[in-house]
């Protein structure tokens, strides 16, 4: 079953090999095959210049809050890695230590604590080395703001300082933290985010300290608010089953606007420029008279990833990162499996009982 | 977490030359233990890879490796490791190299 003849696909996505079926009630074919004995006499091992042919990478649309790119012939492992360590272990700064001096405000110590938590900030987290349970505060590893507001009422019975929003943060640098940030002063990304809201002779008065951490230990240090990714739809006309003239219409209509394309003497085709924004409603499996006449697939290894940051870092930057903390953890494996190896090959090599003196304080990138 | 705790340990049960073996990794989650798994099929001198996760709240995975022809599992693991930097790199490039051409929908998004 070949598409349109002005494919703007390269052929090789037709490759049924490559498709995952989607079907009225159920999904079909979605484990990958590519490994070596799958398919007799084919060889399918690793190999990095096969790889690199295969493998596309394209940025399809950048703003300055988020970013759709494809990645095109890698395996859901690889895939489904980078999209967890984006959301995971992408390390941001936030607010961590919350000191109440004075909360007179109707929101109790630990909401307020748990709100401020959540505030993205702007401060590059590069600029920063963790901070460790026991480990002593200092400039490198926090960063404090302080939050004093008293709510009053001013002329003519209006409120002053009602609401109590993340553009109140005060930075209050530490020992070199001046001289480092320079004009980038440290403060939250979106400044009306409303943290609690007050009444007249209502005061609060905390003490805040920010420090660096990763999503997998709580959300509010993931620097991203969605990643996510999803395959490439395809829909498949099978030539000795047109779609007659008549039922044209009705049959584009099952489809997102803009996948079907019919002629003006009512022939159908796919115009794959607009099939990546195709829902995958199944609409079109609901009718009888399509039976047959087409099938709906997913590209099995072309992934559209979305991502959209919240915090510091800019959407594009996002991908790259989290390749970054991906070799960081390869490294730190791949050092402990290299020192298992060198003490088993050592005096007394009856390395499988012998206790491991793997280094297990390999650094990790940040 | 204590210092003491080895990043890799090869559970008991593996075989002496290692033809067979289950590696403990600590710190880690699905994101390696799915990755690394894929590579290591990839090698055919393997005849069985698979990891698991033992229990949600232990913070590592067993990583199960049998190998053909008593070949060292421990050497096929190093080399997974290696040829999955290998492909991080690659990825890295090229996303770089499509970034850098600029051809793509720039738009503005309101927050």
């Amino acid at each position: 079953m070949a598409s349109s003849s002005s494919s703007q696909l390269p052929p090789s996505v037709f490759n049924p090999r490559r498709h995952v079926g989607v079907h009225a009630e159920r999904v079909s074919d979605v484990a990958s095959t590519d490994f070596p004995g799958h398919y007799p006499g084919e060889d399918h091992t690793w190999s990095l210049a096969r790889f690199k042919e295969n493998l596309t990478v394209s940025v399809k649309r950048l703003s300055q809050r988020s970013v759709e790119f494809d990645l095109v012939g890698v395996d859901a492992s690889i895939a489904n890695a980078f999209r967890r360590i984006m959301i995971a272990e992408v390390p941001t700064i936030a607010i961590e230590d919350v000191f109440v001096w004075n909360n007179t405000s109707v929101i109790h110590d630990e909401i307020l604590a748990q709100r401020l938590g959540l505030i993205p900030l702007n401060v590059d987290p590069a600029l920063f080395s963790p901070r460790l349970p026991g480990d002593i505060p200092y400039d490198r590893n926090t960063l404090v703001f302080q939050l004093d507001i008293e709510c009053s009422r001013g002329a003519k019975g209006a409120i002053i300082n009602e609401y109590v929003t993340s553009g109140d943060l005060k930075w209050v640098p530490q020992g070199e933290q001046e001289s480092v940030f320079g004009d980038l002063v440290p403060t939250a990304t979106n400044k009306d985010i409303v943290i609690a809201k007050l009444r007249p002779g209502q005061v609060i008065n905390v003490e805040l300290h920010a420090i660096k951490g990763v999503g997998k230990e709580h959300a509010k240090w993931s620097p991203v608010a969605t990643a996510t990714y999803r395959l490439h739809p395809l829909v498949l006309l099978n030539p000795s089953k047109p779609i007659p003239p008549h039922l044209a219409q009705k049959f584009a209509s099952c489809f997102s606007p803009g996948v079907v394309k019919v002629s003006p003497d009512g022939e159908v085709s796919i115009d794959d420029r607009h099939l990546r924004k195709e829902t995958m409603s199944r609409e079109v499996l609901r009718h009888k008279e399509f039976e047959g006449s087409v099938e709906l697939k997913r590209v099995r290894d072309w992934f559209i990833y979305s991502v959209e940051s919240e915090g510091p870092y800019a959407p594009e930057v996002l991908f790259p990162e989290s390749i970054k903390v991906m070799r960081g953890k390869i490294a730190a494996i791949r050092a402990a499996a290299e020192a298992l190896l060198a003490d088993s090959e050592g005096p007394d090599a009856g390395a499988a009982a012998a206790g491991p003196d793997a280094d297990g304080d390999v650094e990790m990138e940040p | 977490m204590a210092e003491s705790i080895p990043k890799i340990q090869i559970l008991k049960g593996a075989e002496p030359d290692l033809s067979a073996a289950t590696y403990q990794i600590h710190d880690e989650s699905h994101t390696i233990g799915n990755a690394l798994r894929w590579m290591l099929m990839k090698n055919e001198k393997v005849e069985f890879c698979g990891y698991s996760v033992p229990h949600p709240s232990e913070n590592h995975i067993n990583m199960r490796i049998q190998m053909y022809d008593g070949l060292s599992s421990l050497t096929a693991l190093i080399q997974a490791l290696k040829d999955l930097d290998d492909l991080c790199v690659t990825i890295d490039e090229e996303y770089t190299k499509s970034l850098q051409s600029g051809q793509f929908e720039r738009w503005d998004e309101k927050s």
